[in-house]
């Protein structure tokens, strides 16, 4: 570490600036204006700023929203209804994956395509799945006729319930190729002496998942369960572009909301700042209770420690340097 | 070991291996039903893209391509009007997927650098920094990069894509994991030695090793710029939009019976990207596997 020279340190701060002008420029800037243009008035085409006498106004008006709220709501259940199976259906797969007793064979093809999905554009795949939910004629009636599964063809479009259910299908479908392959490398990782301990101990393959293989990828199914929230809570594209919001406002998420408040012609910037300031607070507070509940308690503990003793031997080592210091100047006195 | 042991054992190893042939047949079958699920859409698609309007209003579903696909081609082109033109979508697309890209790897991997290879007081700081911005939700910052590039007269241009990309905090992130370990500070520094300026060194040194990681990220970086919805939607109008803007116009009332056109609309838009995918499916999936274990 001491090797790098001390006359080098300024390129540092020099290759550190073009991503701190674009940061500013490009997200810190944007970030604060949203904040300001919440607590004014900065609507129509052609907007400017106006103070408001209730500089919460936007919040209130918001918040009051029923339509807001409700959009919050089916924001969150979508995209739990999405998330649960996929994870769960993840760590089957990733289980089975990386069992060596099972011998799978193709196991390379079988990732290709579960992963594929994810990489296709979600506006494709919302009309993709648009036109395969159509009525009267359309590749899902056409399946569920054949099989008799219904009598008549359905008009899926017109049922809250069912077109939920479909975007929540679209986003497990998307996303847990993702999280299995992202298991699997967490599984992967897990050092194998654990895993032949626990054979010796009589383990059997569902027990060393529960106890050894749940315990060691806690920290990277935090990390699936974060980021698929972040995401999954400014779910736009599929809700857009698939059902429109509708039917009658059931599948308007928080995002889809935003977009309608500001860039569908009504113009209310500072209605939709507003919003999107309290969509952020809730992710952000969502995503420290996750941290906090699933923090990993003994590292924690560990650095902590760490840091104490890091302290202490600073600490001596001052002590050190000043004895030393005193002892010479009291050398130099003799000698002179 | 006794006789009666080993044969306990013998045994038990015989109903294992039965029970797992049976367990690895139920998995097979279980990844079968996946495996066609993911692909079935697609193929649906691809296929009714062939296929003419009446036949699909007969049939929806159909395992065999018919002869179809140069009318239902005829027919986007009828209502180029409408705004939908698949070349000129990909024209920009690849504009703009490739210059963040470029932008993106590039400048990611200088700043990896600077935390890297050199010691400043506030690196510690910085570093805490980019961690922190990288969970920030885009949609925080919407309303105002909106107004901000509708002030500066840039809205309809391809700067305000290329330019942020700039700023990649999680990329920053994995380009900092990926070159602590594969950069070794000897080389920088006998590359000083040999009078090397700080600049030269990162490009003729620094970005060669890190090529691999590179590579991963700018597939990652291409696919999700090619992707995204929002912001091109609200910034891009006529012929400046990207692909997935296109698309979104196929929403439009005078495709609504053809039904033909609309798969064959579809397909045209993720063509480009099912070439990169299965050319490159092996680095994709390790590079999602890297990523999560560093991230």
């Amino acid at each position: 570490m001491k090797k790098k020279g001390f006359s080098y340190a300024k390129w540092g701060y020099i290759f550190s600036i073009p991503f701190v002008v674009v940061f500013c420029l490009a997200m810190l800037y944007p970030i604060m204006y949203t904040l300001v243009i919440g607590f004014t008035e900065y609507r129509g085409a052609l907007p400017t700023l106006k103070a408001l006498s209730d500089p919460f106004k936007n919040y209130k008006t918001v918040l009051s929203e029923e339509l807001f709220r409700r959009s919050l709501k089916t924001t969150f259940s979508i995209w739990l209804w999405n998330f649960i199976p996929q994870i769960g259906l993840a760590l089957i797969l990733a289980a089975w994956f990386t069992d060596d007793h099972l011998k799978l064979k193709g196991k390379g093809f079988f990732k290709v395509v579960f992963y594929m999905p994810n990489i296709i554009t979600a506006a494709t795949i919302a009309l993709l799945f648009s036109s395969l939910f159509q009525f009267p004629k359309g590749v899902i009636n056409d399946i569920l006729l054949e099989f008799k599964m219904i009598d008549e063809a359905y008009n899926f479009a017109v049922d809250p319930k069912i077109t939920k259910g479909v975007i929540s299908f679209i986003q497990f479908w998307m996303w847990f190729g993702y999280t299995m392959i992202v298991l699997i490398s967490g599984i992967l990782g897990i050092s194998p002496d654990i895993f032949e301990a626990a054979d010796i101990d009589g383990a059997n393959g569902f027990q060393k998942f529960v106890f050894v293989t749940l315990p060691n990828i806690k920290t990277i199914m935090l990390y699936t369960l974060v980021t698929s929230m972040i995401g999954g809570l400014q779910m736009f594209d599929i809700p857009h572009l698939y059902s429109d919001g509708g039917p009658n406002n059931a599948t308007r998420t928080a995002a889809k909301h935003i977009y309608a408040k500001g860039f569908s012609g009504a113009y209310l910037y500072d209605e939709a700042s507003a919003a999107s300031v309290i969509l952020f607070i809730i992710i952000i507070i969502l995503s420290a209770i996750l941290f906090f509940l699933m923090r990993d308690k003994d590292a924690a503990i560990l650095e902590k420690q760490k840091r104490q003793m890091e302290k202490k031997y600073r600490q001596e080592y001052k002590a050190q340097v000043a004895a030393q210091k005193a002892k010479l100047a009291e050398l130099e006195k003799e000698a002179k | 070991m006794s006789k009666t042991d080993k044969m306990i054992i013998a045994s038990g190893k015989k109903k294992n291996s039965a029970a797992n042939t049976a367990m690895t047949v139920f998995v097979y079958v279980v990844c079968i039903l996946i495996a066609i699920l993911c692909i079935f859409p697609f193929w649906a698609m691809i296929v009714n893209a062939t296929r003419s309007s009446a036949e699909i209003q007969q049939r929806a579903v159909a395992l065999i391509p018919s002869s179809n696909l140069m009318q239902n081609y005829k027919v986007l082109q009828k209502y180029e009007s409408s705004g939908f033109r698949p070349l000129i979508g990909f024209k920009n697309s690849m504009i703009i997927s490739t210059l963040a890209t470029v932008c993106s790897v590039y400048f990611s991997t200088l700043t990896a650098y600077a935390i890297v290879v050199y010691d400043w007081k506030l690196k510690r700081a910085f570093f805490s920094f980019v961690m922190a911005v990288m969970m920030v939700p885009g949609q925080i910052v919407v309303v105002g990069f909106y107004q901000m590039i509708f002030k500066v007269h840039l809205n309809n241009t391809f700067l305000p894509f290329i330019i942020p990309a700039i700023a990649a905090p999680s990329m920053v992130f994995f380009m900092k994991q990926y070159m602590e370990p594969s950069l070794s500070l000897e080389i920088v520094q006998s590359a000083r030695i040999d009078g090397a300026k700080e600049f030269f060194t990162f490009n003729m040194i620094a970005l060669p090793i890190m090529k691999p990681a590179i590579a991963t990220q700018a597939i990652f970086s291409f696919v999700s710029n090619w992707n995204q919805l929002f912001l091109p939607l609200i910034l891009l109008k006529g012929d400046k939009r990207t692909m997935p803007v296109m698309v979104s116009l196929l929403k439009g009332d005078i495709y609504r019976t053809e039904y033909g056109s609309i798969y064959l609309g579809l397909t045209l838009t993720v063509l480009p990207l099912f070439i990169v995918y299965f050319a490159l499916s092996k680095y994709i999936i390790a590079g999602v596997a890297l990523g999560s274990v560093k991230g």
